[in-house]
């Protein structure tokens, strides 16, 4: 049990997401909150905000819980998607121990070295790339998530989908849901 | 006509205008303040605005315009006359909203307000009272100030590298494309009395119109600020003000 | 979705809901100036054009000395009107927040507060405390100061600073922080209200600056200025009563697990939240921890707090910034019990471990 998370009922889950900015780390977070909305959980979405948005490294904490939240500022999370070096280096020691780290081996020259949490790999650029729609990557990145932590289902993110977008964009919901199923496919642990 | 005729009420030619209160006013001799306030009050009056006009009163020798004329009145801080009236042109915009305001309400400290609002086209009126002088606080250089002309903070008179050159806020007004109406005017004489409330009539009719902001500038004599008796401040601004500050329409959309 | 009405339930950050709270809650009008990071709200009204629907008014002024000034006429016409700003911003609009409070005119400013002095950082900060609670206006003056610690609460006190402006004819300040206005949260909004109308004002402000029923009653005037020094004293003997009046009816306060505690944190907006994460850790672990949360910083619990500070043996009190609030604490506790202060400032926020670490130092 993780030592900072409270009155765990059923379960919490502290997420934090980071990348450079422009690579929908941000909206990524808002689907998982999105998505645990369909599931009458309780959610946080705290970005690092300001010119970081513009270009720079971009994060965003996610909380999940069926509790109150308390804090939506963490020193420590469940789980780390890293989405280049910098930010595997500011957060690989901030993963709780029985934690999880998910990179993106396209962004990441040194991979995560602690043994004490569980480490997977998804090659979502690339795999972007070959369906040739750079768009989906973080749609990729989130099927992973949600293989190996599953806080929420497929079909929440539909809904969540449903839920966040104008009418207007909802016909680019099943290319999205095909790209979560992919990604659910294509994540690997590495130890 | 015998003196009992003369003072019926049916002969009356001239009068105050029923807005205005017998509150004494607080203004020096000689001031242009009250013959404005007339027309301002004559006009609500001849319009049947009471009910639906606001005031704003500047911060300056009209602070207390709002204690002479019986409508409703905000007393905005110092410059910020056509903020507040851009307001209450939004929220009420079937009244006439207008300003009064002072040379250093309007053109000093406010300088931004004036703009902004003229240049939203504010269906507002802004009556901008220049007498080139801070009368209030006692005789202070105000953007109008003549250059060469002796005022409290210039005693030497206004010279341009110290204090630069007066500001033509009329004059900027009128290039702003959200301005209707924008017109010089002055109160000295009954010939420009009468110009001054037909102008100033215009104004009003243009803001319940709805057809942008519209700006009258009234060139003031201050007896007091000046240090002159009320009948030389009238020469002096003839003299001296008007050729600088020329009367008539700067602009006029209509 | 499970449990709720999906049509109410919506996931918003802080500043987008005040900016829809604000037209469902029948506000007649926006008026603000860009700055970070309370954008969001200008935007948002600008995305959603309540001028269309509700009739409430938009309008990005040219400057927070006009965005305020804005209120204050539309406050003195009796209407419900509101700005938002960020620090320096706010400190800009000082002057107008005394003329308002001199004249009794209800209005609303949200702060969204970032790190200082000076333009400081656009990170989020609780250095302002001082700011709303004690005013950078001149004379003697309150503000009903609500600090929200949740997204929904950012929306619920649109609502309650809309009634409390205009119960006491007060202005009211929405004391928040870039990291309540910045994040998401389930948020489920307020039905629609009517905004009053012309009648409805009449009879809720017959002092109002609008024309209503001229001629037939004396004129209205808005006015702080009288010149007569005694008469003046009157009038701020007047506010004076009306303060007490609310310091007696309008605290405030959230207690949390505070009736057997022995240790109290005080802190308020983000920096409750987080310290409620050590509170909760130091209970598992078995230690009498409580939290006390105003809502109104101004009125203040004090006498929660005398009663806390009698009962408990460490006080401890946590902000995002050197310390404001932690003196009217110690003004409230009046050495009953130590008090103890623990903060980060600059735009940088106390972590929930560095408050437990604190919280575990003071214990031993």
């Amino acid at each position: 049990m993780p030592e900072l998370t409270i009155n765990l009922k059923n379960m919490t889950e502290e997420i934090i997401i980071s990348g450079f900015g422009g690579q929908g780390v941000l909206s990524m977070g808002k689907i998982i909150a999105y998505a645990g909305i369909m599931e009458d959980k309780q959610v946080s979405w705290m970005p690092a905000y300001g010119p970081e948005q513009r270009g720079g490294t971009a994060n965003v904490t996610v909380i999940i819980s069926d509790d109150t939240i308390c804090s939506p500022i963490l020193n420590e999370f469940d789980t780390a998607i890293v989405l280049n070096q910098p930010s595997l280096d500011r957060f690989e020691p901030l993963v709780k121990p029985g934690g999880t780290i998910i990179y993106d081996s396209y962004g990441i020259i040194t991979p995560p070295r602690r043994a004490d949490v569980t480490v997977y790999c998804i090659n979502a650029m690339e795999e972007a790339a070959k369906m040739s729609n750079a768009k989906v990557f973080n749609m990729l990145l989130l099927g992973g998530l949600l293989k190996v932590r599953p806080i929420a289902t497929v079909d929440d993110v539909v809904r969540g989908l449903r839920k966040a977008l104008p009418e207007r964009h909802h016909n680019l919901i099943p290319m999205n849901e095909e790209a979560v199923r992919r990604g659910m496919d294509i994540i690997r642990k590495m130890n | 006509m015998t003196r009992e005729d003369i003072i019926k009420q049916e002969n009356k030619v001239a009068g105050r205008p029923s807005l205005m209160n017998d509150m004494p006013m607080h203004y020096c001799p000689g001031c242009s303040h009250g013959v404005v306030h007339k027309i301002v009050a004559e006009l609500i009056d001849e319009m049947n605005l009471q009910d639906k006009t606001i005031g704003i009163c500047p911060v300056g020798c009209a602070v207390f315009a709002y204690r002479y004329l019986d409508i409703d009145w905000v007393e905005a801080a110092h410059g910020r006359a056509p903020a507040c009236a851009s307001a209450l042109n939004r929220l009420w915009p079937e009244h006439l909203v207008f300003t009064y305001q002072g040379d250093g309400d309007l053109g000093c400290i406010g300088t931004a307000e004036t703009i902004h609002a003229l240049n939203r086209g504010e269906n507002i009126t802004i009556i901008f009272i220049n007498n080139a002088i801070y009368g209030m606080t006692g005789g202070q250089m105000a953007p109008t100030t003549l250059m060469g002309q002796k005022t409290a903070t210039c005693p030497y008179g206004r010279e341009a590298d110290l204090h630069g050159y007066p500001l033509h806020m009329t004059d900027i007004a009128a290039t702003l494309e959200g301005t209707a109406y924008v017109s010089r005017q002055a109160v000295d004489t009954v010939a420009h009395i009468r110009a001054a409330k037909r102008a100033i009539r215009k104004a009003f009719e243009n803001s319940l119109a709805k057809k942008g902001s519209n700006l009258v500038e009234i060139v003031a004599t201050c007896s007091s600020g000046w240090k002159l008796t009320p009948a030389k401040a009238n020469e002096w601004m003839a003299e001296n003000m008007l050729p600088y500050y020329p009367l008539g329409d700067l602009k006029d959309k209509a | 979705m499970k449990g709720n009405n999906e049509q109410d339930v919506v996931l918003l950050k802080g500043n987008e809901a005040i900016a829809k709270a604000a037209y469902r809650y029948g506000y007649d009008a926006f008026f603000g100036y860009p700055i970070t990071p309370q954008s969001e709200v200008l935007e948002t009204l600008a995305i959603d054009k309540p001028w269309e629907t509700t009739g409430m008014v938009v309008l990005q002024a040219e400057s927070e000395v006009a965005s305020i000034n804005m209120v204050y006429a539309a406050g003195a016409s009796g209407k419900c009107s509101m700005t938002s700003s960020s620090s320096p911003g706010v400190a800009l609009m000082q002057e107008g927040i005394s003329f308002m409070a001199g004249c009794g005119i209800p209005g609303l400013i949200v702060s969204v507060g970032r790190g200082g002095p000076g333009l400081g950082t656009i990170q989020p900060g609780q250095a302002d405390y001082n700011q709303a609670v004690y005013g950078g206006g001149n004379g003697d003056y309150h503000c009903i100061v609500l600090a929200p610690a949740s997204v929904q609460e950012m929306a619920d006190f649109m609502g309650l600073a809309k009634e409390l402006m205009f119960k006491w004819r007060a202005v009211v300040i929405i004391l928040s922080d870039g990291a309540i206005g910045q994040m998401m949260e389930k948020v489920v909004l307020p039905p629609y209200q009517p905004r009053r109308t012309d009648e409805e004002i009449r009879q809720q402000c017959p002092w109002a600056t609008n024309g209503l029923g001229l001629p037939g009653r004396k004129s209205n005037i808005m006015t702080s200025l009288e010149m007569d020094a005694p008469a003046m004293e009157q009038l701020n003997l007047a506010m004076e009563r009306k303060y007490a009046q609310i310091q007696q009816e309008e605290v405030r306060c959230e207690c949390i697990e505070t009736d057997d505690a022995d240790y109290v944190v005080v802190a308020y907006g983000i920096s409750a939240r987080i310290a409620q994460s050590a509170v909760q850790r130091l209970r598992k672990e078995g230690v009498k921890v409580g939290m006390l949360r105003p809502i109104t910083l101004w009125p203040f619990p004090e006498q929660q707090l005398q009663q806390l500070g009698a009962q408990c043996k460490a006080i401890l009190t946590v902000e995002a910034s050197q310390g404001q609030m932690v003196r009217d604490v110690r003004m409230a506790v009046e050495g009953r019990c130590p008090v103890h202060f623990y903060g980060r400032s600059g735009g940088m926020i106390p972590s929930p471990t560095e408050v437990y670490d604190k919280l575990r130092a003071i214990i031993q």
